[in-house]
């Protein structure tokens, strides 16, 4: 068989599930993504806030995700994770050993990672924000919430989109570690598909293209999401 | 979960027992790395259309693909032929720590050349014009001018990046180095305590992150007595607010 067969969408070919796998790259890195904003926003409220115990807590949540090495942090949350889940188990008399999902496994743990890098990037979009204002806002009357809304949240996102590309790349490289969960992501179809036909060189080559077809493609995405959020500031009053 | 002071002791003992691995690791990659990156940021700045273009098709790769890819290509990959297992390259390509160390310096140097490549970027073309005036060419004009301006820029995303590195070296856990991840993750599957295991490795690596960032402190406060406060004497006392630089 040649190789074009072997990367084919033929009978022998693992074409098809190598396109799948991709599939599944991006959506443990999408669902990631999201529960890092959650987390990313949370925490960077923590690092702004007034309190000393808060600030201390989100630095102490920045440095602890952004200094352990990645593939600590998702053995952390598998074995973590599943030891909880087998406790709950036996709890409700269940006797053995019940695994964390391997997708939600690795989407906690990309999402852990990427919440301490979004909440910096979060961060440095609000202290983008004017504080003139900000200080506007309050005086014609607005509440905490109301400028929430409508003056920084609205200013964060556009300043932090450039951020958030980068992080999304992060996610992506990352989300290859959760390849050791067993998940059938780019990272271990590729693994194995490689051991089963024994065309290693072959077989990560290809996964290697897919993926800088991935980061390429995000790449255009995020570019294209910049130019037209950039629209908005140009014309915008206040600013050059 | 109990707090056990015995078993977090027994464990860092054996974590630390992995740092020199990982510190190998480490050492070896980002010095084989700097070399690579050297010679790609040659090809990038002063090459032909074809040197320049390899430049660029490299750094696009190597920073396009994850790391363990790579790592999996050099480790599983080459071997599978024939001419490779018989050539002279073999010892090298057959042991695991020096396979994670080709695959995190070729990586690495990806990004270090871009690194490289913007610290060069930033010295003002007056200084070489002035350095010109002055008689000074090639070598010379790079070692008193060019360098020393370049490498002061590129020092604070340096630092980022081979902090960075410290982490990656984690990665040669799954080709069978036993650093200080692939350790702890003995650990965690013969003992069960996930939590534990986690916050002393994760500690380990903090300390030797905080150790470096001070060591890149340092030698970039070393390259920057130009934006130092001059030291004040006894005769010059009222200069401190002079802005320098």
């Amino acid at each position: 068989m040649s190789w074009i067969d072997l990367i084919g969408f033929g009978e022998q070919g693992r074409g098809g599930i190598l396109l799948w796998a991709m599939g599944m790259t991006l959506a443990v890195t999408a669902a990631s993504l999201c529960i890092g904003a959650a987390l990313g926003a949370v925490v960077a409220a923590a690092k702004l806030s007034a309190s000393r115990p808060a600030r201390w807590l989100g630095d102490a949540y920045t440095t602890v995700f952004r200094g352990a090495p990645e593939l600590l942090i998702i053995y952390l949350v598998y074995f973590g994770g599943s030891q909880a889940v087998t406790a709950v188990g036996r709890w409700l008399n269940y006797e053995g050993f019940l695994g964390l999902p391997s997708f939600l496994a690795g989407a906690v743990a990309v999402g852990l990672i990427s919440g301490a890098y979004q909440a910096e990037v979060y961060r440095g979009a609000y202290q983008a924000v004017s504080r003139g204002e900000l200080d506007a806002a309050r005086s014609i009357g607005m509440g905490t919430l109301l400028r929430l809304r409508r003056i920084l949240v609205p200013q964060i996102l556009r300043f932090s989109l450039p951020g958030l590309g980068n992080v999304w790349q992060l996610s992506l490289k990352d989300s290859t570690l959760v390849s050791v969960t067993g998940l059938a992501e780019l990272m271990r179809t590729s693994q194995i598909a490689a051991g089963s036909t024994k065309q290693y060189f072959l077989f990560f080559i290809v996964g290697g293209a897919l993926y800088l077809v991935l980061t390429t493609l995000s790449d255009r995405v995020f570019n294209f999401a910049e130019r037209r959020v950039a629209r908005s500031f140009r014309h915008g009053l206040g600013r050059h | 979960m109990d707090f056990d002071i015995a078993f977090l002791f027994s464990t860092f003992i054996k974590l630390v027992e992995a740092v020199p691995m990982t510190l190998a690791l480490f050492a070896c990659s980002v010095s084989l790395g700097a070399l690579f990156a050297l010679g790609i940021t040659y090809c990038r700045v002063s090459g032909g259309l074809l040197l320049s273009g390899f430049a660029r098709a490299y750094v696009f790769v190597f920073r396009g693909s994850p790391l363990l890819i790579q790592m999996f290509l050099i480790y599983y990959g080459l071997g599978q032929f024939p001419a490779v297992r018989h050539s002279l390259f073999w010892p090298v390509l057959r042991d695991p720590f020096s396979c994670a160390v080709l695959a995190l310096a070729l990586c690495t140097a990806g990004y270090q050349a871009e690194i490289m490549r913007g610290g060069l970027q930033a010295v003002p073309a007056r200084e070489i014009e002035a350095g010109r005036a002055a008689g000074m060419s090639g070598l010379l004009l790079f070692r008193r001018i060019i360098a020393p301006i370049a490498i002061r820029q590129a020092l604070p995303a340096y630092s980022t990046e081979i902090i960075l590195m410290v982490k990656s070296t984690a990665l040669a856990s799954l080709v069978t180095v036993w650093e200080v991840t692939g350790t702890a993750q003995r650990l965690i599957s013969q003992t069960y305590r996930t939590m534990e295991v986690f916050l002393v490795a994760t500690l380990i690596y903090l300390l030797i992150n905080f150790i470096i960032v001070r060591l890149m402190a340092l030698v970039e406060y070393r390259l920057s007595p130009h934006l130092r406060e001059r030291p004040v004497t006894a005769s010059h006392g009222g200069h401190q607010g002079e802005v320098h630089g």
